[in-house]
């Protein structure tokens, strides 16, 4: 970073730790950047004239009269219809070759919209894929994370929703993205021709952790200049958030904090909360929606990660193999879209609650079943017709794989039931029978 | 005067201040930061520093900015045309601030100060009166909103003149009163508060007893709540909780209704705008917004006003329950308020108690469930303030410092079980688990039985160990096998499925079944528990298993029909006959 001729230059570090390094100073604003020897650092503790600055890229090599300037503002980014198709790091400059975006510069980690100035979210996003659309429909303005395995497919299945969701920008937070993940999506996205529509913001597992703090709050930001500025509608894509949350742990380990769980900071809550609550539904009709990734480790959702995201965002998507049709599906047992009451029945067609409902607890039974026949026991009839109408469940609908509309969900659904069961079995309204129960 | 002093350190919400004169433990102060002003509250005093937590965002804050103390803890406004608003967790009027973004060091007084309220006088010249004492009347949202001698004002005072029936706005003097030196005292329709001490009031707070309808099945019948009781509700994310508490707040039989979103979803606070002014109040014909007041500090908005807003709320509920008014106060979740409180003491450098919590958080929370309850007024009203809380248990697991403090306080425990949430057996209240201790007060088992029926406390007791029973039996058919235990072990068991999907399992998205008056209530347990003494025929265990499915879905669909509609007789003819074909005379 450039300094400029009137500002001070600082050259005496008083302390140096891993993530931090202090010196006096007069003037300095509560979370006001600075460079240290060019790299850049963010106040964060201010006692009397010591300021203890946190250096983002480590504070390997600065020595004690390392230059120090501060910048005046906390971090910021140029927003403008200029973002529109580029690359940019952590701190918003472009890794794409291109020239740096005109705009107005807005700091980052901005305020949050006032909760009656909402609108409740209402549209439906259709993906094609089933396992979504019928059990976990997505909904403009709402924050869903796939919690899945590192070796799951979520990039993929993400940049399909990204894709066929109706959206007028799509932004990608890449944070401790494998590098081919990161051209991955590249490539998906310009061989989709939909370049223009996208933004994307990355770090990858080779650049300096603590960088990744910035990521969110900087497609955040560039999402609320669309969607405030341009009424558009924003799908933000963040992968993953356990990477962000480990780069948290890092800097409170550092600092010295009390850990709680998983030695996570106690804020890592409020830390997770103020990102995903940018997801928003605008009155003027622009919108942010927000699809994470949470990667488990050894599938452990009771993980503070997790678990805290769960209490946060408006349902989970989890991806599962099931070895029985060879297909990974999204699982109907914990996934779970918290705003699809909103739309289900509808804005889509009036047996969808219920159908969706039936269809899962059947799902459930053959899950019994199944553990029955595990533990050697005898299957009834019943048993036997759950485990056949699963297989055909999952293979038709669940798998990630499924690209058809809401309705033709809900009449092979019907067909299913209809195949496998008899009408009393699917504890369905009658009324909804009478009409699409199929002979 | 009021004491000054300048900014002197900053780590992201706690600030300290450096200052001569004399300051108290919580109290309220303002940091100047250019042009706006950022309050404070003080939460630790050494020597001459004082360590102030900032309800906002302490970005650009410098070291030097003058500090102004306020002379009072922090306060809530309580007074006429509280009801209806959307306020946040330090009662600044949200529809009042501009702007789609909330602006820092933006405060907004809750009431409106132009507005003419029709004022009725109750009480006459030479009365007198104590603190919470009835002076008058106004009319709010169709209720009647009673103007009191203010809480803070201590020992007797005599009404001096008390102003006409007519229409004044709430800072117009009503009445004059003098206390026991003489001195007069005009008092207006608005009173302040300091939110974090209970209002006390009242003559007495005995037990409660009265069942407070709620309409929900696994509540109203399994585990009752009553009229000032205490309940929560905990559960891993998912389960049920907000769903659950939605469904009591727009059905409950109260006069007034006070939801705090502590550091949940602000959508799901949006929800509540947008449905409640529509929705109606069965009890009252009148829409539910127009006794509804919303806290709403959702997960995004500063941690440490997150603490303030349950006591915001729980004040406000005390103001309203003062009137004699039945208040029930929902707070979503208590979980949030406690990491709130821990975030503030692990910055402080407190000694953490268990998983990093304070010390006194079982203190706090037991003080916190005190302050509802029950209350005979000094003028023999009553009023009351029914608390639900949420809990948030990290990773479902309800051996954490939250859970197991709030069980020891809360008298009815709604436990939300994430297998049955799995399997969509919502609401996924744990049958077993869950207890109302109310159900074995006597003056509610007394109360019940005159109100609904003599044997209704029998049936509820033969439900829940019928409950127990098939829960048992299923364990052992499923390390036995279908053909390893008797077929009178698959009859038991799938009763108990019956209770459990007719009278627990409720839809809480379907306009019928969503809400059970509790007469209704009373015909589905007397129903279910007759099919649960009656004796059926069966060759095989699949004949049970079949049986019992048709009869859940026949009670099924009565339950999603209009009671007592021409729909609703016919499933209970088809379920006479059913019953016809298996029965042992
Ligand atoms: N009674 C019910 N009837 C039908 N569906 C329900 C019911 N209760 C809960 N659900 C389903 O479960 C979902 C989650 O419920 P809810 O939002 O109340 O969970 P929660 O316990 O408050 O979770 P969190 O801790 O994350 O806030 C709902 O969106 C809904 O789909
Ligand atoms: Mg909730």
């Amino acid at each position: 970073m450039a300094t400029k001729a009137f500002q001070k230059i600082y050259t005496q570090i008083t302390k140096i730790t891993k993530a931090t390094c202090s010196l006096k100073a007069k003037g300095v604003g509560y979370d006001e950047l600075a460079t240290v020897n060019g790299k850049l650092a963010q106040v964060v503790k201010i006692i009397g004239e010591d300021i203890t600055l946190q250096v983002f890229s480590g504070t390997e090599g600065i020595p004690t009269n390392a230059e120090v300037v501060f910048l005046g503002k906390a971090p910021t980014l140029k927003v403008s219809g200029q973002l529109a198709g580029r690359f940019f790091n952590a701190f918003g400059e472009p890794i794409d070759g291109g020239p740096v975006p005109e705009g107005k510069e807005v700091e980052i980690g901005g305020p949050s919209v006032n909760p009656v100035r909402r609108e409740q979210p209402s549209e439906l996003i259709a993906t094609g894929i089933a396992g979504i659309d019928l059990n976990n429909t997505l909904v403009s303005g709402q924050k869903i994370p796939f919690f899945a395995d590192p070796d799951q497919p979520y990039n993929v299945v993400m940049a399909n929703v990204a894709l066929r969701a109706k959206t007028d920008k799509i932004i990608l937070g890449g944070m401790g993205l494998a590098n081919d993940d990161y051209l991955y999506f590249k490539n998906v996205f310009s061989n989709a021709g939909a370049l223009d529509r996208i933004v994307s913001f990355v770090n990858t597992a080779e650049n300096p952790p603590v960088e990744r703090l910035l990521i969110p709050d900087m497609a955040l930001t560039a999402a609320e200049y669309f969607a405030v500025e341009k009424n558009e509608k924003v799908l933000v894509l963040l992968t993953d958030m356990s990477s962000y949350a480990d780069a948290l742990s890092i800097v409170s380990n550092r600092m010295d904090q009390i850990p709680s769980k998983d030695s996570m900071p106690g804020s890592l809550y409020s830390d997770l909360a103020k990102i995903y609550e940018k997801a928003v539904q605008f009155p003027t009709g622009g919108s942010i929606t927000i699809i994470a990734v949470t990667t488990l480790s050894g599938g452990d959702i009771t993980h503070a990660v997790p678990d805290n995201t769960g209490y946060i965002t408006e349902g989970q998507l989890y991806l599962r193999r099931d070895s029985d049709v060879g297909k990974v599906v999204i699982d109907p047992f914990r996934s779970l879209s918290r705003l699809k009451q909103l739309v289900i029945g509808k804005k889509t067609r009036e047996d969808h609650p219920q159908v969706m409902n039936a269809a899962v607890r059947l799902y459930a039974d053959a899950a019994n079943a199944k553990t029955k026949q595990e533990n050697g026991f005898d299957l009834t009839h019943y048993d036997e017709r759950t485990l056949a109408f699963a297989k055909d469940y999952s293979r038709q609908i669940l798998a990630i794989d499924v690209n058809i509309d809401t309705t033709e969900m809900l009449d092979k659904t019907w067909d299913l039931l209809s195949t496998h069961f008899r009408p009393e079995e699917v504890n369905i309204k009658n009324s909804l029978v009478e009409k699409y129960w199929k002979e | 005067m009021a004491t000054k002093g300048t900014v002197k350190g900053i780590i992201a919400n706690l600030v300290i201040v450096g200052v001569t004169d004399p300051v108290s433990q919580n109290e309220i102060c303002y940091i100047s930061d250019g042009d706006t002003r950022l309050m404070a509250e003080v939460i630790k005093i050494i020597g001459k520093d004082v360590y102030v937590q900032v309800f906002e965002s302490t970005r650009g804050l410098k070291v030097g900015a003058d500090v102004e103390f306020a002379e009072h803890m922090l306060e809530v406004a309580l007074g006429p045309g509280l009801l209806s608003r959307n306020l946040d967790g330090l009662q600044n009027d949200l529809d009042k601030m501009e702007g789609v973004f909330l602006k820092r060091g933006e405060y907004t007084f809750p009431l409106d100060k132009e507005k003419l309220w029709d004022f009725k006088p109750i009480a006459q010249a030479g009365d007198i009166m104590t603190a919470g004492d009835w002076l008058g009347e106004v009319d709010e949202n169709f209720q009647p909103h009673k103007i009191m001698i203010p809480f803070k004002m201590t020992g007797k005072y005599t009404i001096k003149s008390i102003i006409g029936a007519g229409k004044y706005t709430i800072n117009e003097t009503i009445a004059v009163v003098t206390d026991e030196e003489n001195n007069d005292i005009p008092l207006t329709m608005v009173q302040y508060w300091p939110v974090k001490k209970a209002v006390m009031a009242y003559k007495d707070k005995p037990r409660p007893f009265k069942l407070l309808e709620t309409g929900v099945r696994v509540i109203d019948t399994a585990n009752p709540i009553v009229e000032g009781g205490t309940g929560f509700i905990p559960g891993a994310f998912g389960t049920g909780k907000t769903v659950l508490q939605h469904a009591i707040s727009k059905q409950a039989e109260a006069d007034i209704v006070i939801m705090a979103a502590c550091g949940e979803r602000a959508n799901e606070v949006v929800e509540i705008f947008t449905e409640f002014p529509h929705l109606v109040d069965s009890h009252t014909g009148r829409k539910l917004m127009e006794r509804t007041i919303i806290i709403a500090n959702t997960s995004n908005m500063p941690v440490a006003a997150r603490e303030a807003s349950v006591y915001t709320a729980m004040t406000i509920a005390e103001y309203y329950r003062s009137m004699g008014l039945k208040v029930l106060l929902m707070a979503d979740s208590t979980s949030r308020w406690a990491q709130a409180l821990r975030e503030q003491s692990n910055r402080l450098e407190e000694l953490p108690g268990p998983d990093a919590f304070p010390m006194d958080l079982s203190a706090i929370i037991s003080n916190f469930y005190g302050r509802a309850g029950y209350v005979i007024l000094n003028n023999n009203n009553t009023g009351s303030i029914t608390f639900i809380g949420t809990v948030s248990p990290a990773g479902g697991n309800l051996k954490e410092p939250v859970t197991e403090n709030t069980k020891k306080v809360a008298r009815c425990f709604y436990a939300l079980e994430q297998e049955r949430a799995d399997k969509k057996r919502y609401p996924a209240v744990n049958p077993i688990d869950s207890y109302s201790k109310y159900l074995e007060y006597p003056e509610f088992v007394e109360y019940i039985s005159k109100r609904i029926s003599a044997d209704w406390i029998d049936n509820v007791d033969e439900l829940k160990t019928r409950m127990q029973r098939g829960k048992e039996i299923s364990e052992q058919i499923n390390i036995l096998g279908d053909d390893g235990v008797p077929l009178d072990y698959h009859i038991t068991f799938w009763k108990s499925e019956l209770i459990d999907f007719v009278m627990l399992q409720q839809d809480a998205f379907d306009d019928i079944d969503s809400v059970t008056p509790v007469d209704r209530q009373k015909d589905i347990l007397d129903r279910v528990i007759a099919l649960c003494r009656t004796e059926f025929k069966f060759a095989n265990f699949n004949e049970v298993m079949d049986y019992f499915k048709k009869m859940i879905n026949i009670m099924k669909q009565m339950n999603y029909s209009v009671y007592q509609s021409e729909e609703y007789h016919s499933y209970d003819k088809q379920l006479d006959m059913l019953v016809k074909e298996r029965k042992i005379a």
